[in-house]
């Protein structure tokens, strides 16, 4: 682990909401353009990222698992060339109630050439879960962010 | 978590600098904060403390020291809100400009 992200947003929701838009396949596809999750996200399982098409994105083990609190995933980029075998990645979401807002805090630690494809992402993608959830209305793809391109390829 | 916040916490070209200084090395400490800006530490606390309320840093703590981190999403949001939606415009107006030009109808 050589570099770390962070970043916050709040959403104005409860915990157990948010931690299902987190794990929900369903529910990620909404607001992640397509792109969806799967686990039963126990601790120990395997967890992955697929495009809307069903190819792999990304796999990993569920490392810890304390809904609707703690989420922390193993993370390894199944589809980039450049990025497969970079070295252990680790993402990890926080959710905490604060007054009528729910904090996330989503920690991605990674060695700097992952970080560098995912950090355009996550800003996009947390602006668009939390205006799915806000609203019922996703942010329109950004069209830039790694997903996008490879959902267009 | 409003707006306000943080056009206001931008409005300050110390706290730009603290931020840069953020997007050039993520998750420093305030000591390292400190070197190199021309105020006191409780000047950059202060400075800190605004961007952390606006959202623009993330804390986190390694041990027994307290790490800074840049947050890029408020400036994502407002991104998306003062400038995304005026560049999709101009994105359609080239699709469907193509769009006629190659004789087909807009989608």
């Amino acid at each position: 682990m050589s570099d770390r992200f962070v970043y916050v947003t709040y959403i104005s929701t409860t915990p157990e909401k948010l931690w299902q838009a987190l794990t929900d396949a369903a529910f990620t596809r909404e607001y992640w353009w397509g792109m969806f999750l799967e686990s039963d996200w126990k601790q120990g399982s395997r967890w992955a990222m697929k495009f809307a098409d069903g190819r792999l994105n990304t796999t990993g083990e569920v490392l810890e698992s304390d809904p609707p609190r703690r989420l922390v995933l193993d993370w390894h980029n199944e589809y980039s060339p450049e990025l497969i075998g970079d070295g252990p990645s680790r993402a990890s979401f926080d959710i905490e109630q604060i007054g009528e807002m729910v904090k996330l805090t989503v920690t991605h630690e990674a060695q700097p050439k992952l970080l560098e494809s995912v950090s355009g992402g996550w800003p996009k993608v947390l602006a668009s879960l939390k205006s799915y959830i806000e609203t019922g209305k996703p942010l329109p793809n950004p069209g830039n962010c790694a997903a996008a391109r490879e959902q267009a390829a | 978590m409003s707006m306000d916040a943080v056009f206001k916490a931008l409005a300050d070209p110390a706290r730009r600098r603290l931020l840069d200084r953020l997007y050039a090395k993520n998750g420093q400490t305030l000591g390292s904060l400190c070197d190199g800006m021309a105020m006191s530490r409780q000047a950059v606390t202060k400075h800190l403390a605004l961007l952390e309320e606006a959202n623009l840093i993330a804390v986190q703590w390694q041990g027994r020291e307290k790490l800074h981190f840049l947050n890029p999403v408020p400036i994502n949001e407002i991104a998306e809100r003062w400038i995304g939606k005026y560049e999709r415009h101009r994105v359609q107006a080239l699709a469907d400009l193509k769009n006629r030009l190659e004789g087909k109808d807009s989608p």
